[in-house]
């Protein structure tokens, strides 16, 4: 036992420097956020003098609240949409045979190569046609149809049970929406959330969206009151960086929550983009 | 690793036997119903598919023919859109820019990525640990990682410099120097390398023991084995992420944005020109001067190079990628 842990000594201390290098930008975020206006480019990685009312000028000097309440709002309906609907999708794929089902679900995958600068402006101008610009709707609301990747993900998830128990249920007259909601649904629950927490994840972390739609700061999520808070007190400004630095860390912590709430489904859904290279 | 287990290679013992033939609608009435709900439940997806997938791309490639602005009709320029792409400096510039920064981030983060997988992968129980540290950055919002970014590359006072300087190196003007900024935004994006890190580590724990065994007792040394065995077999992984990383960073957007645009100030003080990135100075062409037609140009252009660019990867690909099952 004790030789595999000195066999293991070097690749654990070369492990924890690269850790320790990738782990200070975070520190010194959270401290240089505590620290009065004049020490906030100060040496060392201690929040000295200690200035926590830095987030009470945040949270005042922007409407905060606001947007957090927002982007909340914004990523479960994004993240609760393409869930569902993609499970949806990926059930008929799954479940069902029918003539050129290989051929549609080749034409699902490509998809994923599509980049979004391509259908970025047409899709603006439907948006704009349904008089529906300024306002979350199209943050979210294009979720509804299913996303590539999801029904990629929740089709494989699905293809993994055993076909009898939908049988069973198709004897015992069951009708196909009843096989979705009552059998898969509930079986497909962990793949479900890897699903959720990646587009709640997506969303709450998208710039581009929120700035090709909304022009009215209340409506904004908190990525784009960012942007706000940048430019208003950092260059642009008073290079009051306290403000803007306590702002980024409330944008940030509720992701390292989710992360250690849903660390498994993370981990579970990259490993498994990995794998269908 | 616990649910969406379905390993490369082997068939899911599925819902669907794969092999089986499909049943034609109109044998029966109820095959014929089957396939009625069938398209049902395709139905969100196929919808989806025509309005903002299909739809868009043909309205994209109408409206790169013509001037638009939104407010007037758009007016038929033919090929002008085109012929103003490869004459315009600001294009030229940003796809340089571009190009440059995915040949240099791409290579870094597989690399350095494989490094760190490789590390982890022989840390024992420790492993999911470090996992969580290297995936942290990548949870961090885009605008957040900017602005962090902006302050730890601030030549006086910036972190980065800093260190450089504990070690006796002067450090360049990261964010004003127009020839360091380019490097500057690189160095940023390697902070978030981690979900390249767990498909290294998730493809390293699929590699076979006995085939190092086998090739230790044939006499491979360490870097033979490495060579031999553990790049095959996660040449798929490495394959993948290349793809998908190229096609992000040819994409490049949010964090630049936050860093270098959207402010008339910023844009002044620094020299905005050596960070414009293609799908900035698309967004820029599109949202801000409204040139809708000559945007559409752009976007199709960029299409056109992100599709050639993964067909000569899935070429070479063919040629480099080890499929499990490929000798069965």
């Amino acid at each position: 036992m004790s030789g595999t842990l000195l066999r293991r000594l070097p690749y654990l201390a070369a492990s924890t420097g690269a850790a320790v290098l990738f782990t200070l930008p975070f520190v010194w975020l959270i401290s240089a956020s505590l620290r009065p206006r004049e020490y906030v480019f100060g040496t060392g990685f201690l929040p000295l003098p200690f200035a926590p009312a830095n987030y009470a000028e945040a949270w005042s000097a922007v409407p905060l609240p606001t947007w957090l309440f927002n982007s909340v709002l914004v990523g479960v309906a994004a993240a609760a949409a393409v869930t569902i609907s993609s499970a949806w999708v990926a059930f008929g794929f799954a479940y069902f045979r029918f003539p050129g089902r290989d051929l549609l679900f080749g034409l699902v995958l490509a998809t994923m190569m599509l980049p979004f600068a391509v259908t970025m402006i047409p899709t603006y101008l439907i948006w704009s046609e349904l008089r529906l610009t300024d306002t979350q709707v199209p943050l979210w609301a294009g979720n509804l149809f299913g996303s590539a990747f999801y029904i990629f993900l929740l089709r494989q998830f699905l293809l993994s049970l055993p076909r009898e128990y939908f049988e069973a249920a198709r004897v015992d007259g069951a009708s196909y929406p009843q096989l979705f909601w009552k059998l898969a649904f509930p079986l497909i629950r962990p793949a479900l959330l890897v699903a959720f927490v990646f587009e709640f994840k997506a969303s709450w972390t998208d710039l581009l969206k929120p700035l090709i739609y909304l022009r009215n700061e209340e409506l904004f999520t908190l990525p784009r009151g960012l942007k706000v808070v940048l430019d208003r007190f950092g260059y642009g400004g008073e290079q009051q960086w306290e403000v803007v630095l306590a702002g980024s860390v409330i944008a940030t912590v509720p992701m390292l929550v989710l992360f250690f709430l849903a660390q498994r489904h993370f981990v579970e859904g990259i490993a498994t983009s990995g794998r269908k290279g | 690793m616990g649910t969406a287990t379905v390993p490369a290679g082997r068939r899911p013992a599925g819902v669907v036997p794969a092999r089986r033939r499909p049943v034609r609608p109109g044998r029966s009435p109820s095959a014929r119903r089957e396939a009625r709900w069938a398209y049902l439940f395709l139905a969100p997806w196929l919808v989806g598919f025509l309005a903002f997938q299909a739809g868009p791309m043909i309205a994209s490639a109408w409206l790169s023919l013509t001037e638009y602005d939104v407010i007037n009709e758009p007016r038929f320029t033919g090929l002008d859109n085109y012929r103003q792409l490869t004459s315009d400096p600001q294009v030229a510039r940003s796809l340089g820019n571009t190009v440059l920064y995915t040949l240099l981030h791409v290579p870094l983060v597989m690399v350095l990525s494989l490094g760190l997988a490789l590390l982890l992968h022989r840390v024992g129980r420790f492993q999911g640990f470090f996992r969580t540290v290297f995936y942290l950055p990548v949870m961090t919002p885009a605008v957040a990682v900017g602005i962090l970014f902006l302050l730890l590359l601030n030549t006086q006072d910036g972190l980065v410099n800093r260190g450089l300087a504990l070690v006796g190196v002067d450090g360049p003007s990261w964010t004003t120097d127009p020839d360091w900024i380019l490097p500057g935004i690189v160095l940023m994006s390697l902070w978030s390398l981690g979900s390249t890190v767990i498909i290294y580590l998730a493809a390293l724990q699929n590699v076979p023991r006995d085939l190092y065994e086998a090739a230790s007792i044939d006499g491979a040394g360490r870097w033979a084995r490495f060579r031999t065995v553990t790049l095959p077999m996660i040449s798929g992984a490495l394959f993948f992420t290349l793809v998908v990383n190229t096609i992000a960073s040819l994409q490049m957007f949010t964090e630049v944005y936050t860093m270098y645009f959207g402010n008339r100030e910023t844009q002044n003080r620094f020299n905005s020109d050596a960070a414009t990135f293609y799908v900035i100075h698309l967004f820029q062409e599109a949202f801000q001067f409204l040139h809708m037609g000559f945007a559409s140009a752009m976007a199709w252009l960029l299409f056109v190079i992100i599709l050639l660019i993964t067909l000569v990867q899935m070429k070479l690909g063919n040629r480099f990628v080890y499929y499990e099952g490929d000798d069965r």
